[in-house]
């Protein structure tokens, strides 16, 4: 096993009494006092999430845009300077490389926001395909920190700290500025469903940052948050995670994330296929439930028919802490996705209700 | 530092007997088991009436990270289960040897309960 790599803030989390545990690579808080807490915090008041292991890349150069448009399945000319994107890069096949944010900085000029487990395999793959299209791809992910601060009270926080107007950037677009100082990109984005932003800083400024966020957040009712509560946010939000909803086994339109796969913009990398797959329709489709119970549907749990045949398998679970009950997602044949669906937990058989995300009504702006 | 009462017995699978002078005892899961879950979400308790022998599983204490199997301390039958579990299992992270108590039971053999670990001892196989 090789060392699990660090953030800018791993002894502000060890400070704060972070439980930290490897996930994917890094060595990450999974909560500080409570997973459920901290869900709530962000839901009703809002808080901090240490998301420095993200990976960055700068995609620069005359055909940035060109080379982007065949990397990626959205449609990046819908850009313009201080607009983000979200898609997913497929490989050939339809499955996903990962699924990234775009930021136009300038013509020509790009950042992409990247999957802390896919950072090597992305920017190999990147680079690969750049070839041949007058533009570079580098990694950036060791030269920035990055935190979200996330919730209903997250921006009135942040404006404490900055003199750049929050209210002024709109949901999915970015502005630089400085918070506490510090010199940051500032992205109304986050992964919990809730108002809130996301800050990029020099990663030698992070702890400088976090610190000045945590001084300010008393009055906002600020709670640090862990991966814990961060996954469970961003599965009632009914946002994907690569590697759950998404792999390379898993394509956008399985993933019901046809709304980021443009054909119209002209051919990229995996159209044809997913193209087909779309107008044939899913052989199989990424659903969402919930069950009227506590018991966690866990992954990897079988998804079965009335007849008890396994038609799936759940790729996502945990128990919402707003609705009280276990939610999920599960990859499922989409012919039985009509069918009423169960699930065996210890030997109880529980109905899946399929659900239209996300499980709790959301505030983004 | 967990907390391991000095009047409880304790199991190596990290459940505590409280026995009262009427041959009855509570069981629970220790301050030590309840920290290493998590957020507890699910009790899953037995039937009033079973019989257990110990060592034998009696129900699952699930967290948002994991569904754990819970052992009988000692061989009994069940007289009552914590019903108030269901509707807030987080108890068991807040209180987990007064009100979370998991099951009552009739111990079979009341002097089994010197087999199991003092706090002492506990605290040690915890520490």
């Amino acid at each position: 096993m090789s060392q699990p790599q660090v953030t800018p803030l791993n002894a502000f989390h060890r400070a704060h009494g972070g439980r930290m545990v490897d996930f994917a690579g890094w060595d990450m808080p999974v909560q500080y006092k409570s997973i459920l807490e901290e869900h709530k915090a962000v839901r009703t008041r809002c808080g901090l999430f240490d998301v420095s292991h993200m990976g960055e890349a700068d995609v620069k150069g005359p055909e940035a845009l060109k080379f982007l448009q065949h990397l990626v399945t959205n449609d990046c000319s819908k850009l313009f300077p201080g607009r983000i994107l979200y898609t997913v890069m497929c490989y050939p096949h339809g499955g996903v490389v990962d699924d990234l944010l775009v930021y136009m900085r300038a013509e020509g000029d790009y950042l992409l926001c990247i999957n802390a487990g896919n950072i090597a395999k992305d920017i190999a793959w990147m680079q690969e395909q750049a070839k041949g299209f007058n533009c570079t791809v580098t990694d950036r992910s060791g030269d920035y920190g990055q935190l979200a601060i996330q919730g209903p009270a997250a921006a009135a926080l942040v404006q404490t700290l900055t003199q750049t107007d929050l209210g002024g950037i709109k949901y999915y677009h970015f502005a630089d500025g400085e918070v506490a100082g510090v010199k940051c990109l500032i992205s109304r984005t986050g992964y919990t469903g809730e108002d809130g932003v996301e800050l990029y800083c020099a990663a030698g400024d992070t702890v400088r940052l976090a610190e000045a966020v945590v001084a300010a957040g008393g009055p906002f009712g600020l709670e640090l948050a862990g991966l814990g509560a961060r996954d469970s946010l961003r599965l009632e939000a009914g946002f994907p995670l690569y590697g759950h909803e998404i792999t390379d086994k898993i394509s956008p339109i399985t993933a019901g994330l046809g709304w980021v796969v443009k054909f119209d913009k002209g051919p990229f990398i995996g159209s044809d296929v997913l193209k087909a797959e779309k107008e044939k329709g899913a052989a199989r489709k990424i659903v969402f439930f919930k069950t009227g119970d506590r018991r966690i549907v866990r992954a990897e749990t079988p998804v079965l028919n009335a007849a008890g045949a396994a038609v799936g398998i759940v790729v996502s679970g945990t128990l919402s802490p707003i609705i009280n009950e276990a939610i999920g997602s599960a990859l499922v044949e989409a012919a039985a996705a009509r069918e009423p669906l169960q699930v065996d937990i210890r030997g109880t058989r529980l109905n899946l209700s399929l659900v239209k995300p996300p499980f709790v009504p959301l505030k983004k702006s | 530092m967990s907390n391991i009462p000095a009047d409880l017995r304790y199991a190596k699978s990290h459940e505590w007997l409280k026995l009262a002078a009427d041959g009855t005892a509570l069981v629970g899961i220790t301050d030590y088991a309840q920290n290493s879950l998590g957020d507890i979400t699910f009790a899953q308790l037995p039937k009033v009436g079973a019989a257990l022998k110990a060592g034998e599983t009696f129900g699952v204490v699930e967290s948002v990270k994991a569904a754990s199997d819970v052992y009988a301390p000692v061989s009994g039958t069940v007289l009552e289960v914590n019903k108030a579990l269901d509707a807030n299992p987080e108890k068991i992270n807040q209180a987990p040897y007064t009100d979370a108590w998991l099951m009552k039971i009739k111990v079979a053999n009341p002097a089994d309960a010197a087999g199991l670990l003092s706090a002492e001892d506990y605290g040690k196989l915890t520490a």
